[in-house]
């Protein structure tokens, strides 16, 4: 009986084939009806630096990117060397005789000369990323025929290319059938082959606004959230939407709130450094009360800090980011899943209350890829803002002080024109400088936030009833979490965890709920400065324990246990 | 809907008062952008005027239309945005030579090479109005204000090259004090299908008052000129003797948002299709 969940991990250097030969195990994988989960670094070049890729693969469901490495394929000496630390301890070393020494101390190793199948019996370098997939899968049990059938597709119109890319795959399976006397107990048992969605959290953004009657994409690409941009200005058009290009991201921003003035549903997505280009903007969108939805993908920061590494470092902006009181809705999804739903909550949201969103994803969550079974979207709400006619010839008083805050808005084509007012307005969002409007208008947004806290919907909760140990987390943190959660309830710890989807406004009745049975509060987040603890402790008065990393990787579902066991 | 009365100037006056100072050459621009509106018989729901922030962006409270008092310097990516998702409407941005040539120049020749059909106004003063009298991209070298107490060191900008350069395919230039003319020119731009800039001098009276100057120097196209020939139009706007006012330039291109509106025959979006996808 072979372990049927498998921690592989390749390493080696960008452009090497690491991330295709992951991505190709990944996909052959999910069609056999396993499920995964990946994560890929690289460096932040075209070209060379370290790069490695993770896949886990399981016949059950797989939330997190799990602890350690079972089977580590060395593609270089820095591949060995940077990762053999981590190998678990019936882990296996896969490694290129031809590039890495290892050392042999305390772990199965099989050597494959990589190198020399592809460039001296094949003649063809470019087909060492298959021959490598061809041994992962005689090694740890991929039925070679249904890859074949892959790389087939894959190559459909490549007719060239694919003679060449078959015999490679078949060089790597038949060396390691032939030369690899198998030692480790690593190897995926038959599962049932049920069809998966495979996909990333920026296609899954992606997705989302589609589905939520997003027509009009305006961006500017940068690390690690361009994928939504580049899936967007593919579908947009199909279904009667703009993608712009702008010239940077203040025209991103402002093309998003000039097209949603229009009536439109509109969208942008950044990074932190366009986040910040953006937010003199977003203090419009919320004075003018302009419906949009802006997608952070955060990265390692400041300034271009490390823009291909994970941080949950953009809390602070998302939330108080930029001059005046400026509400607005902040939401984080918690999977790749999660991201189709959450990007539909954004837009629905962002309709409801008239204000900006921002959806905080993280590059771990753009760049991983998750399996999971075709989400039905045929029952999802949607929202629509609140529009009213004006008459025929008269101006229309937008910016009614209406007791939720709300307030009926007219679309340009149809009577009752307004002008859109950056500067503080009266209710015909005519400019005035008196203490009562900007009083009266300043409330009249932040109702409207109270309003979002007291609908919002309710947050996730794991673990059991009668809870000690409780973890708050946001964001793509989530998965880890959970199988922390399991691995401790299994232990016997008494632990439950609370995941919001809204982080800001925060649904504080649940919160405290959650909270106030318990003896121990942990808020695990990528970042130094603990920004959503610090945000909890200042506006619920909560004290947590903080658990923070910020070596630009997302958790392993290890170091919150191993929190869980500290506290306890 | 028929509508049959015919629409007036008061069916574009709104009841908010203009901020500027007597004798601004904002109100010439108004009073035409007025007028154009009329003589087009544009319905004010169907027309949109997005601005920046200056004396000058404070023009679209002031006219019942659509509007949009945006950001210093954003008011062209706040119309590209409108007029993408809303082709059937007529979309308008103005801004002072700030606006246009300091902070948002960034915008400018991109919106130019584009040719986005909108028509961008940029009302010129040579100097930050707003903020009290500061020099500005476009004022003389030598120009001393508060902020270039010793005479301002830099070269000015050159809004209609920078327009010709970037490649707008309507350029013209105007004065707020030859009323007709800017009303004409401001017609034709919206009429241009396309990226129109209309670079009109609008002077300030409170801080830099250039009436009799341009008085002076403003003259009429030469009557041979070629508003299809770019070169000359590059050359008459480096003329320094005389300030020209008409059209530079005018050609036809593509329009971006019926180019990006062409490649599909749109359909609902299939979310299960998407899916099957990956
Ligand atoms: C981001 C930002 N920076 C600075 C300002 C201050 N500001 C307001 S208007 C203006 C200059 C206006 O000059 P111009 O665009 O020529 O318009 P004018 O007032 O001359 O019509 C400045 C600097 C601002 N509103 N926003
Ligand atoms: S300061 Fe100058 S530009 Fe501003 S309103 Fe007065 S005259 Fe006009
Ligand atoms: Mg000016």
């Amino acid at each position: 009986m072979g372990k049927s969940e498998i921690i592989i991990r390749l390493a080696g250097e960008g452009g090497e084939g690491v991330i295709s030969a992951g991505d190709m195990f990944t996909a052959g994988a999910a069609r056999l009806g396993y499920q995964v989960f990946t994560f890929r670094t690289y460096p932040s070049q075209i070209k060379g630096g370290p790069a490695w890729y993770q896949i886990r693969v399981s016949d059950k469901s797989v939330l997190s990117m799990g602890d350690g490495v079972d089977v580590l394929i060395a593609f270089n000496e820095e591949g060995y060397r940077d990762h053999i630390g981590e190998l678990n301890k019936d882990g296996v070393l896969i490694y290129d005789p031809d590039t890495v020494t290892p050392d042999g101390k305390g772990h199965t190793s099989y050597p494959v000369p990589f190198n020399e199948i592809s460039r001296k019996k094949l003649d063809f370098f470019r087909g060492k990323n298959l021959v490598v997939l061809g041994t992962m899968s005689a090694l740890f049990g991929l039925d070679p025929g249904s890859l074949e059938g892959m790389v087939r597709s894959r190559l459909a119109r490549r007719a060239e290319l694919l003679t060449k890319n078959l015999e490679s795959l078949d060089h790597g399976y038949n060396y390691a059938r032939k030369n690899i006397e198998k030692s480790d107990p690593y190897y995926l048992a038959a599962t049932e082959k049920i069809s998966r969605v495979v996909m990333g959290g920026n296609e899954a953004v992606a997705a989302g606004a589609l589905a939520a009657g997003c027509r009009f994409y305006g961006g500017y690409p940068i690390t690690p959230a361009t994928e939504i941009f580049l899936t967007l200005a593919a579908e947009l058009p199909k279904v009667g939407g703009v993608c712009f290009q702008a010239e940077d991201e203040m025209a991103a921003i402002g093309s998003v709130i000039g097209a949603s003035i229009g009536g439109s549903k509109a969208m942008t997505a950044t990074s932190g450094p366009g986040l910040s280009l953006m937010t003199e903007f977003l203090g419009y969108a919320t004075i003018a009360e302009v419906p949009c939805v802006i997608a952070d993908v955060q990265r390692g920061g400041p300034a271009t800090g490390l823009p291909t590494k994970n941080e949950q470092s953009d809390f602070f902006h998302a939330v108080y980011g930029g001059h005046g009181d400026a509400p607005r809705i902040v939401v984080a999804p918690g999977s790749v899943e999660d991201c189709i739903y959450q990007t539909i909550n954004a837009f629905n949201l962002a309709e409801r209350y008239q204000m900006p969103v921002l959806l905080l994803s993280d590059q771990s969550l753009s760049h991983r890829t998750e399996t999971f079974l075709p989400p039905d979207l045929s029952h999802v709400r949607l929202e629509e803002r609140l529009t009213a006619n004006g008459a025929a010839g008269a101006e229309f008083a937008r910016y009614k002080l209406t007791e939720n805050g709300i307030s009926p808005v007219t679309i340009p084509g149809r009577p009752g024109t307004y002008s859109s007012p950056g500067l503080e307005h009266d209710e015909k969002g005519a400019p005035t400088t008196a203490s009562k409007w900007h009083i009266a208008m300043t409330d009249k947004r932040f109702r409207k936030l109270d309003l979002a806290a007291k609908e919002g919907a309710a947050s996730p909760r794991y673990g059991v009833r009668n809870a000690e140990i409780g973890i708050i987390g946001w964001g793509g943190t989530e998965g880890a979490i959970r199988e922390a959660v399991d691995r401790a309830v299994a232990k016997g710890y008494k632990v439950a965890a609370l995941h919001p989807k809204m982080v800001h406004p925060l649904t504080k009745g649940e919160i405290e709920k959650f909270v106030s049975p318990l003896k121990k509060v942990i808020v695990p987040e990528i970042n130094y400065q603990g920004q959503f603890a610090h945000y909890l402790r200042g506006t619920l008065g909560i004290d947590v324990v903080r658990l923070n990393k910020y070596d630009g990787l997302p958790f392993c579902p290890g170091d919150i246990f191993q929190k869980i066991e500290e506290v306890i | 809907m028929v509508e049959t009365a015919a629409l007036t100037l008061r069916d574009y006056r709104t009841d908010v008062k203009p901020i500027w100072c007597p004798g601004c050459g904002d109100f010439g621009v108004l009073s035409s952008t007025h007028k154009a509106l009329v003589q087009l018989q544009l319905r004010p729901e169907n027309v949109v005027i997005a601005s920046g922030i200056g004396c000058s962006s404070r023009l679209p409270y002031f006219v019942k239309t659509y509007g949009i008092h945006g950001l210093h310097g954003r008011s062209l990516p706040l119309a590209t945005g409108m007029k993408l998702a809303r082709p059937d409407l007529t979309v308008l941005a103005y801004g002072g030579d700030g606006d246009m040539f300091s902070i948002g120049t960034g915008h400018t020749p991109h919106a130019a090479r584009r040719n986005v059909d909108i028509t961008a106004v940029c009302m010129d003063n040579q100097i930050y109005g707003l903020t009290k009298a500061q020099t500005s991209p476009t004022s003389v070298r030598g120009y001393k204000s508060k902020s270039t107490p010793y005479g301002s060191p830099d070269e000015p900008l050159n809004p209609v090259l920078l327009a010709l350069a970037s490649g707008a395919s309507f350029v013209a230039r105007a004065y707020s004090a030859r009323a007709k003319e800017l009303t004409d020119l401001l017609i034709k731009g919206i009429q241009h299908k396309g990226f129109a800039f209309i670079h009109v001098k609008s002077p300030c009276v409170e801080f830099i008052n250039t009436y009799d100057m341009l008085d002076r120097l403003v003259e009429e196209m030469p009557v041979d000129h070629d508003p299809s020939d770019l070169q000359a139009a590059m050359n008459l706007a480096v003329t320094e003797e005389k300030v020209h006012v008409g059209v530079f330039y005018e050609s036809e291109r593509p329009v971006y948002e019926e180019v990006a509106h062409s490649w599909f025959k749109p359909t609902d979006f299939d979310a299960d299709a998407f899916f099957r996808r990956f």
